[in-house]
């Protein structure tokens, strides 16, 4: 029963865990959404964005407005990409975007650093990463507050989303251009507020995936290595599907938990470094679209 | 394509350069072990990144994995097999690398782009954890670095930076003629035909298989002999985290920025990525006196080569090479 307990405890952990994966993925999924393109900046967002935060706390700034500071900020990132990287390269190949957004996340995290420094800081939301005693009278599980917040965080942010997507004329005109650029842009759809809208989007999500990681982690570098994470978790739900985001940090969440716990030690641990890629040239092997996303079609 | 006299002439010159006027000119050892050495050794690495992405056009991101696999199969060949002779356990250690490029590369039978990217960073962060917690591949030395052992060819043992740097400029001349012939040869017209179109490549009866799995194993042949190399001749030491991430991403950028699809952008892209910071810290040193922290010089290095990358995607994906090409042929028309 207690074996049977501490599977649960381990997969729970996982899961919680695993959401941060997938806010991480989230902003990512946004905007390949909205111009298909890899954004592999996404990782150096969340790094530059939760940076920019803890910078703006430390000048002073109370924590809501701190944050609504940082938002602006990453828009005003999101402008500059659309501008500068993003139009000079439209209808180049995907693998040129991509190329294009790595040196965009190294500028970004050059950025970060030169601005806020290198030096790991602590970042206190008062949620605490230790078990909350309610459920452990309750259930006899351990779980931390701080997951089961970010767990709560990315819920509510996903619900957000998929409202705006769905029933705000901003979302329909997001969608439209998803489909295809030429025609929405030709029957008046401003192309470039939605692009404004979208990076905005991945900007604030790449914040509050920052947050929950720089609360349990520290806001450090070694959050772009765990960012990283995030791209197994797309080609495992798919890049183009929200919900695949979600479910795809769960698997993934639970999965190196598992496995860490219950195979690493014959290993000598740490297996979670590259169980999660491996995990996902498994699902490449056998679906590539991932779970969620569309078929891939290619014409020649 | 036949080599015409201009390539030989070419060729003696590098020659006369490398190994006479370099030797006899250059007296002090920075130059050898800080500036020509690791330039070398990651040009080879890029070679090795450039046939699998620029020949082949596979969105690979695993060099350093396949670096550390080479460096650590020589460091045991020549500690366990006695009296290997160095070469060979050069070439075997590439050849075990291969194995790890055709073993990570089989995705790409499947998948393109950052999917394949995402498969290959599977290299990279397994071969590096399977070395680190293994303790056989350490010689289960428990302090995580281990000295590299002496270079000994035929007897003689290769030490000093000149020595080291001869036997370098040896391997790396032998394998750039090499990937030269190859990419010039039916191999490489095979590897640019499934990079312009797979399918249009595989239905004039080119093996996608055999012609992407030959690239990755080539590739990562020649990763792993310039992480064998590297680890020798510059780090003289072996441990696992030398061949992290970062290092990944640096042998993609010199390879970006070098030009892709071009022997010549491998050595221009890895010299440009090499020298870059030591001018950006002497610039720091002699105009601004150290005013400006070290953090915040290797931060701005950060920033320019991402905005390089950015501003060549978008006016020469060709790369430095292109713009070299570009510059001559200006000059030849006058």
């Amino acid at each position: 029963m207690t074996e049977l307990l501490f599977f649960v405890e381990v997969v729970v952990a996982g899961l919680l865990a695993g959401t941060m994966y997938s806010l991480v993925a989230l902003g990512f999924v946004l905007i390949y959404k909205a111009s298909s393109t890899f954004n592999f900046a996404q990782g150096a967002m969340v790094f530059f964005a939760v940076l920019a935060f803890v910078g703006f706390m430390e000048l002073g700034l109370p924590f809501f407005l701190a944050f609504i500071v940082t938002i602006l900020l990453m828009g005003l990132v999101g402008f500059c990409t659309e501008r500068l990287v993003l139009k000079p390269l439209m209808n180049q190949s995907e693998d040129t975007l991509l190329m294009a957004t790595i040196g965009l996340g190294f500028v970004l995290e050059g950025l970060a650093q030169a601005a806020w420094g290198v030096e790991v800081r602590r970042l206190d939301l008062g949620i605490g990463d230790f078990p909350i005693q309610w459920i452990i009278d309750t259930f006899g599980l351990f779980v931390s507050a701080l997951d089961l917040t970010a767990g709560l965080v990315a819920a509510s942010l996903i619900l957000g989303l998929s409202i705006l997507f769905k029933y705000t004329k901003m979302g329909l005109g997001l969608r439209a251009v998803a489909d295809d650029p030429g025609a929405a842009s030709s029957i008046g759809i401003p192309l470039n507020n939605i692009m404004l809208l979208v990076w905005t989007a991945a900007g604030v999500v790449a914040l509050v995936a920052g947050m929950m990681w720089g609360a349990r982690a520290g806001v450090q570098f070694a959050l772009v290595d765990l960012a990283l994470k995030a791209l197994p978790v797309l080609i495992i739900g798919g890049f183009s599907s929200i919900p695949g985001a979600i479910v795809g940090g769960l698997i993934i969440g639970a999965t190196e938990k598992v496995l860490e716990v219950y195979i690493g030690p014959y290993f000598g641990g740490a297996i979670e470094g590259w169980a999660p890629y491996v995990l996902a040239i498994f699902f490449l092997l056998y679906r590539p679209e991932g779970l969620f996303g569309e078929k891939i079609i290619r014409r020649v | 394509m036949e080599y015409t006299k201009n390539d030989l002439i070419n060729f003696l010159l590098l020659m006369i350069i490398s190994l006479l006027i370099i030797p006899i000119t250059v007296k002090s050892g920075y130059w050898y072990s800080s500036i020509l050495i690791p330039w070398l050794c990651l040009a080879l690495a890029s070679i090795g990144q450039q046939i699998v992405m620029g020949y082949a056009g596979q969105l690979a991101l695993g060099a350093a994995g396949f670096m550390a696999a080479g460096a650590f199969a020589c460091y045991n060949l020549i500690l366990r097999v006695p009296d290997i002779p160095f070469f060979v356990a050069l070439a075997l250690s590439g050849l075990i690398a291969a194995a790890f490029g055709i073993l990570f590369g089989l995705p790409s039978l499947r998948v393109r782009g950052i999917y394949l990217m995402v498969a290959t960073l599977a290299s990279q962060f397994f071969i590096v954890w399977m070395i680190d917690k293994f303790g056989w591949f350490k010689n289960y030395d428990s302090s995580g670095i281990i000295t590299a052992q002496d270079i000994v060819i035929m007897g003689k043992s290769f030490t000093s930076p000149l020595e080291m740097y001869l036997v370098i400029v040896f391997v790396v001349t032998v394998l750039t003629l090499l990937a030269i012939n190859m990419a010039r040869g039916s191999t490489g017209r095979n590897w640019m035909a499934v990079r312009d179109m797979d399918i249009a490549a595989e239905s004039m009866g080119i093996s996608l298989l055999r012609t992407k799995l030959q690239a990755f194993a080539i590739s990562a042949f020649y990763c792993g002999v310039a992480g064998a190399l590297f680890a020798f001749t510059y780090l003289k030491s072996l441990e696992p985290v030398a061949f992290d991430i970062k290092l990944s991403f640096k042998i993609l950028f010199m390879v970006i920025l070098g030009g892709l699809g071009t022997i010549s952008g491998a050595f221009i892209g890895a010299a440009f990525i090499l020298l870059f910071p030591v001018l950006l810290n002497s610039i720091g040193n002699n105009v601004f006196h150290g005013a400006i922290d070290a953090t915040i010089i290797s931060s701005i290095e950060q920033v320019v080569f991402g905005v390089l990358i950015i501003i060549f995607m978008i006016y020469e994906p060709l790369g430095m090479a292109k713009l070299w090409d570009n510059i001559r042929l200006k000059f030849k028309k006058k």
